[in-house]
């Protein structure tokens, strides 16, 4: 279980950073994404693993798993869905009305989109 | 308790639904709700303040749900006075929207202003760490509405760049606040206090990664070298209101770290020696130089104000490295200054952009603008607080940061730096402004030809009409900048309370946590019924997880 939540959360997170690293939004996006699920993950497993056991407080049961991180996830994950259909509309907006989808500076670019052919070709080929 | 510490929270909540619903079609509307909600603010922000400057610390608590169980909103000096600075930057920066006729050039600007407002007060006024992660959201998301209000490819490009720097850093926020829970089983800002300082020296590898990892994201915030990319860009290409709404934006970070570095971590803890109290001050000077000499080396006076923002929150975080209280006191004297400083010349870059027509922000030769006597003496103003010279508060808030640093191992570098970036400062402003005030008698590339019609070309197109309001907003501005200047000393004792009060938390941690309020009663009335050893149930007990 350890072991499973820990690769999980560390795979998540490093194939995010890879993604974040690159140069065009929409792998930037989904890297974005795998990071929230990266860090979902890790938030429920802040207040310990505990299988099986309920969160609220009943009758003649004395093992309790945390319901605080549960409610923490709840806000993360709310939050981030909102926050990626933000980027993913202000990234089309982007794509849409300069042509490219470089995520970096578009001084750097003012080169290359001359030479380029195709520049709405981007990732989405 | 009292009722008005939500306030902040509550009005621009409501007025940006009510702005939203039913002033949607209506300028006018709009512009007066959202106008009377900043003028309210400022008074409900004005009374906030008066009530903690006795040093009292009011704490509010949601739903009523007694802490730690419950989120609190605390009121000490420090956030009242951040709320104050927010509202009294709110007026003229809303003034300078309305009169420019920025908040109509795309759609819902009045509703995001408010919800961007509320986002910030609620930041400064949570007592609760999760609280401040869910405020800082709300600020951001507003913030990302505003920062492509009225469009434009290069907007819209900032605005992504802007947007995933964000995201990624409230990702690491998350991070750190896992840390940080598990490590000690709550997130208020009290309870987190006596139960970081209760940690066995053995087992403290989580909280320092906990403490570090905090650290990193509200210097993702405040701009901190080398994770300051995000600003110059964006900053630039913002509306000119809202980059001057964002002079707070860069503070709320600072105002994080002041507020988590002596209430949880405070300096003198022995479990985070040698982390950020190492590296902060070093990169705070790094962040200081490599803002100046983007002033000095940038070819458009947007991009030159973005770096100037940069630099003078690397002089904040230089006064604030130091974590004494002097540094704090100066340090807030510096956030005071220069929030109303940046704000100013973003404005007045607007206005620049707007009357130089083709030549825009690009320094270059252009003919003059309209009105350019007024315009300069406000940049000249303006520029002159930004750089630290006598006789506006940029000087006497350096004043303060070089006096705040004798005795820290580090002096010789403190002065340097801060003296050297000044000389930067002052080259690049005043190339910035001799260019688009005074070098401007000819067109580009008809420099040495004597037969221009130069008369002409010497004077402002006479077809110009400019609306007073904008000018009107940005003379306030300067009006206070003024203002802090002349009353520094009578400021300087209040932000020496301010500080003096940081560096005793105590009243602040029983002020919250001897706060009372509902309790979960089951298992017995003090709250901790984790064990399942009483028989009764309590409806209450849902209650703590759907307050976060």
């Amino acid at each position: 279980m350890e072991l499973l939540v820990a690769s999980a959360v560390g795979i998540l997170t490093a194939a995010g950073i890879y993604m974040v690293l690159r140069l065009r939004t929409f792998p930037v996006i989904i890297g974005v994404s795998l990071l929230t699920y990266a860090v979902n993950i890790f938030l429920f497993a802040s207040g310990r693993l505990a299988t099986d056991m309920p969160p609220i407080l009943r009758d003649g049961v004395d093992a309790y798993t945390d319901p605080l991180p549960q409610a923490l996830v709840l806000t993360a994950i709310v939050i981030s869905f909102g926050m990626t259909a933000v980027v993913v509309i202000i990234a089309l907006g982007a794509w849409l009305s300069c042509s490219d989808d470089y995520v970096d500076d578009p001084e750097l670019h003012s080169g290359q989109q001359a030479a380029d052919p195709n520049p709405r070709g981007g990732s989405f080929r | 308790m009292t009722h008005w510490i939500i306030a902040p929270v509550v009005l621009p909540a409501m007025l940006a639904a009510i702005i939203i619903l039913a002033a949607r079609f209506h300028q006018n509307l709009a512009r007066v709700f959202s106008m009377a909600g900043c003028v309210a603010l400022l008074l409900v922000a004005s009374g906030l303040f008066w009530r903690a400057s006795g040093g009292q610390i009011d704490v509010y608590l949601l739903g009523n749900w007694s802490p730690p169980f419950g989120i609190v909103l605390v009121a000490d000096r420090l956030s009242t006075l951040m709320v104050l600075l927010t509202s009294v930057l709110a007026i003229p920066v809303l003034l300078y929207a309305i009169g420019s006729g920025w908040d109509m050039r795309g759609r819902h600007f009045h509703a995001l202003f408010q919800f961007q407002l509320m986002g910030i007060m609620g930041a400064f006024l949570t007592g609760d760490a999760f609280n401040l992660f869910v405020f800082f959201e709300v600020l951001l998301i507003a913030s990302y509405g505003l920062m492509i209000h009225g469009g434009g490819a290069p907007r819209l490009r900032a605005g992504t760049q802007y947007v995933l720097y964000n995201l990624l850093g409230s990702t690491l926020f998350l991070f750190a606040l896992g840390t940080l829970y598990a490590e000690t089983g709550t997130l208020n800002m009290a309870d987190l206090a006596g139960r970081v300082a209760a940690i066995e020296p053995g087992a403290d590898a989580g909280i320092r990664v906990a403490s570090v990892l905090l650290l990193l994201v509200f210097a993702v915030k405040a701009a901190v070298l080398p994770l300051h990319f995000w600003l110059p860009a964006s900053y630039a290409e913002a509306p000119a209101p809202v980059a001057a709404l964002f002079a707070i934006m860069t503070k709320v970070g600072a105002y994080s770290i002041i507020r988590m570095y002596t209430l949880v971590f405070p300096p003198d803890l022995e479990l985070t020696q040698g982390l950020f109290g190492t590296w902060l001050l070093p990169a705070a000077l790094a962040t200081t130089a490599i803002g100046m000499i983007g002033v000095l080396g940038t070819q458009r006076i947007d991009r030159m104000v973005a770096f100037s923002v940069i630099g003078s929150m690397g002089m904040l975080l230089v006064a604030l490295a130091g974590f004494s209280e002097a540094g704090i006191a100066a340090a807030l004297y510096y956030a005071l200054h220069s929030t109303l400083a940046t704000a100013a010349l973003f404005l007045l870059v607007d206005v620049i952009r707007d009357r130089r027509k083709d030549a825009g922000v690009h320094l270059v030769d252009a003919r003059p603008i309209g009105g350019a006597s007024l315009i300069a003496g406000m940049f000249f103003a303006a520029a002159i607080a930004m750089c630290g010279m006598p006789p506006l508060s940029g000087f006497v808030g350096k004043l303060l940061v070089l006096d705040a640093s004798f005795g820290t191992p580090l002096v010789v570098w403190i002065w340097s730096v801060v003296l050297g970036t000044s000389l930067l400062c002052i080259v690049g402003f005043a190339r910035a402004g001799s260019t688009v005030f005074w070098k401007c008698h000819q067109e580009p590339g008809e420099r040495n030809d004597p037969h221009t019609e130069t008369d002409a070309r010497n004077k402002p197109d006479p077809d110009d009409q400019h609306p007073a309001t904008p000018v009107v907003a940005i003379g306030g501005l300067i009006a206070l900048i003024l203002a802090i200047t002349v009353l520094a000393g009578p400021i300087n004792r209040m932000l020496a309370a301010t500080a003096s009060q940081l560096f005793s938390p105590t009243p602040y941690i029983s002020a919250v946590m001897g706060a009372q309020g509902k309790v979960i009663t089951y298992g017995g009335s003090d709250g901790y019924a984790q064990d399942g050893a009483s028989d009764h149930a309590d409806d209450g007990t849902e209650g703590e997880g759907e307050a976060h």
